[in-house]
C-alpha cells in the first residue's frame, strides 16, 4: 500500500531551536482511512497536524501527501478544530463558502456559478441537520450546530484530506455523540482521508480504522492498533465488550506514556 | 432578557433621562448664579448665555459650519491615513516593532505646540486647522485597526493557510472585516479630537471658525459670547458624536449582539 498521508522519522521544533515538540516520529495513513491520534496532552498532537497540512515544515525526515513531499500548504486538505472559528461578520452559508473563496479552480468560478455552489453548500448543511440555518450568523447557533458548520466549512472544497484537531473537545456529551455519527457518515459517503487528533479513546476507537498512541513531549508514536470492528458502527457497538478492550488496552499506552514523562 | 429583568430603568425613562439630565444641568448652573449673585463677567448664567446665542447667531452659526468643515477635512484625511497605516502595522511585525515607538512619542506632543510650526509652514488660514484635526485624530485609528489585524485566531489563519490563502487573502477576507468594529469605535473618539484640533489650531492661527471666535472674544472681554461658543462647540460635538455612533452601529451590528449594555 501506497500511503496518501506519511511521516517518516520526522522530528520537529517550534522555531527551529528548544525542545522538539516531536521526534523521530513515523506513522503511514492509507487513501480512504480514518485515523486517529492520541496521547496525553501537550505531546505534539497538533503539530503532527500542522505537518501534515504545510503549515510547518519538520527539522528532519520527510512528510508526503498524495505521493508529494510537502513543502507548502497542501491545499488538498480541509481542517476543523475545537473552536468553530466562524467569522462572526459572515452568515453561515457565506462562511461555507469562504474556502471556495480561496482555493482554485472555484475561486476563479465562484462569482459567475454562485447558484451552483450555494446549492452544494445547502446540499451539505442538509446533510449535517443543518438545513435551512444557512442564513444565520454563527452566534445565533448553538456551539453543537456550529461545530457542524465548521465541519461543512472544512469540506465544501471537497479535500481529499480533512484533518480534525479535537473538534468535538468542548461540547457536552450527547452532543458529542451525534457529531461522531455525523463524521461517520460524511466519512462513509465521501471516501476522504481523515485524520484526527484527539484525547478522548472512545471516539477515537468509535470512529478510526487505526489507532496511533504518542508518548508525552518529545511525541513518538508508542503503539498503533488497527479497530477491526464491522462498519457501517452503531453507537451501540461502544457497549460491546470488545470495544470496550479496545479502549481499555490503548489506555494502558497513554498511562505508560503519562508515567514515563 | 428586560421582561424578566429585575426592576430597573424602563425604556422611556432611558429614552427621556439624558434630556432631564441635562436641563437639571442649566437649571442648577443657573440657580447657583442667582443665590450666590456670580458676576456675569465670571460666570454669566444660562440665560445670559442663551441671549447671546441669540443675539449672535448670524455669526455663531457661520463659524460652527467653517469649524465643522476643518474638522471633517483633518478627519478624512486621518481616516484614510490611519487605515493604511494600522493595515501595516497589524499586517507586519516588524513595521509594527519599528513604528510604534514613534508614534506614541508623536502621539505625546500637545498639537498645541505643532500650531505655530504650521503657521510658519503653511500661514494663518484653512492649512493649519486641517493638519492639525488630522494630527491629533489619526493615532486612535492606527491603534484600532493595527489591533484588529493583530488579535486574528491563529487557528482562523491556519484554516486559510492551509487552504493556499496568501497574506493578502488573509488580510482581505479575516483582518480588515475584524478589524471593522474596532475602527468604527475609534472613529467617535477620532472625531472628537479632530474637533478638538481645529478648533485649537482656529484659535491661534485663524480668521475664521468658532475657536477664532472665541478667541476676539476673550480679547474684547465679552463673557456671555464665549460662554455661547463654548455651548455651540457642546452641540456641535453631540451631533458628530451621534453621527459615527449611528455609522458604527449600521455597520458592525453583527459585534454588537450583547445584551450586556442594551
Amino acid at each position: 500500500m501506497v500511503p496518501f498521508v506519511s511521516l517518516t522519522g520526522v522530528t520537529h521544533a517550534y522555531g527551529g531551536t528548544g525542545a522538539p515538540a516531536v521526534d523521530g516520529m513515523t506513522i503511514a495513513v492509507g487513501e480512504g482511512e480514518f485515523a486517529a491520534i492520541v496521547g496525553p496532552s501537550g505531546c505534539g498532537k497538533s503539530t503532527v497536524m500542522k505537518l501534515a497540512t504545510g503549515l510547518q515544515f519538520p527539522q528532519a525526515g520527510v512528510v508526503t501527501v498524495a505521493g508529494a513531499r510537502v513543502g507548502a500548504p497542501v491545499k488538498i486538505s480541509g481542517m476543523a478544530f475545537q473552536n468553530p472559528t466562524l467569522l462572526p461578520w459572515r452568515t453561515t452559508l457565506d462562511n461555507l463558502l469562504l474556502p471556495l473563496e480561496i482555493v482554485q479552480p472555484h475561486r476563479g468560478r465562484l462569482r459567475r456559478h454562485r447558484d451552483e455552489y450555494v446549492a452544494r453548500a445547502e446540499a451539505l448543511l442538509e446533510q449535517v441537520g443543518l438545513k435551512g440555518m444557512g442564513n444565520k450568523f454563527p452566534w445565533q447557533l448553538s456551539g453543537g450546530m456550529q461545530q457542524r458548520a465548521s465541519l461543512c466549512r472544512a469540506l465544501i472544497h471537497e479535500p481529499q484530506l480533512l484533518m480534525l484537531d479535537e473538534p468535538f473537545g468542548a461540547l457536552d456529551a450527547f452532543t458529542r455523540e451525534e457529531l461522531w455519527c455525523v463524521i461517520r457518515d460524511l466519512h462513509a459517503a465521501r471516501k476522504v482521508t481523515v485524520i484526527l487528533v484527539t484525547h478522548d479513546l472512545r471516539e477515537a476507537v468509535f470512529l478510526a480504522d487505526r489507532v496511533f498512541c504518542m508518548s508525552a513531549r518529545p511525541g513518538r508514536i508508542i503503539a498503533e492498533r488497527e479497530i477491526g470492528l464491522p462498519r457501517p458502527r452503531d453507537l451501540e457497538v461502544t457497549y460491546t465488550p470488545e470495544f470496550s478492550d479496545i479502549v481499555h488496552e490503548l489506555r494502558g499506552h497513554i498511562a505508560h506514556a503519562r508515567s514515563a514523562a | 432578557m428586560s421582561t424578566v429583568a429585575a426592576p430597573g430603568p424602563s425604556k422611556m425613562a432611558l429614552a427621556v433621562a439624558p434630556w432631564v439630565f441635562t436641563v437639571g444641568f442649566f437649571l442648577v448652573w443657573e440657580a447657583i448664579c442667582r443665590i450666590f449673585k456670580v458676576s456675569s463677567f465670571v460666570l454669566p448664567p444660562p440665560s445670559a448665555v442663551a441671549v447671546a446665542m441669540w443675539e449672535y447667531r448670524g455669526p455663531l452659526a457661520f463659524h460652527s459650519a467653517h469649524t465643522l468643515w476643518m474638522t471633517l477635512a483633518g478627519f478624512g484625511i486621518a481616516v484614510v491615513a490611519g487605515i493604511l497605516l494600522g493595515v501595516a502595522l497589524g499586517a507586519s511585525r516588524l513595521v509594527h516593532a519599528g513604528s510604534y515607538p514613534l508614534l506614541v512619542a508623536f502621539n505625546a506632543i500637545p498639537k498645541v505646540a505643532v500650531v505655530p510650526i504650521l503657521v510658519i509652514w503653511f500661514g494663518v488660514g484653512w492649512m493649519p486647522a486641517v493638519l492639525t484635526a488630522f494630527l491629533i485624530s489619526f493615532f486612535p485609528i492606527v491603534v484600532n485597526v493595527a489591533t484588529g489585524l493583530a488579535t486574528i485566531e491563529p487557528e482562523v489563519e491556519d484554516v486559510m493557510r492551509a487552504l493556499g490563502a496568501s497574506k493578502l487573502d488573509i488580510i482581505a477576507k479575516v483582518g480588515i472585516p475584524r478589524s471593522m468594529p474596532y475602527f468604527f469605535g475609534s472613529l467617535k473618539v477620532a472625531i472628537t479630537l479632530a474637533y478638538v484640533g481645529s478648533v485649537i489650531a482656529e484659535y491661534n492661527a485663524s480668521n475664521y471658525g468658532i475657536g477664532n471666535l472665541m478667541a476676539r472674544a476673550s480679547a474684547d472681554f465679552n463673557v456671555p459670547l464665549l460662554f455661547a461658543a463654548l455651548v455651540a462647540l457642546g452641540i456641535l460635538g453631540v451631533i458628530i458624536y451621534a453621527a459615527m455612533a449611528v455609522l458604527e452601529r449600521r455597520t458592525t451590528g453583527w459585534a454588537q449582539r450583547s445584551n450586556f449594555a442594551a
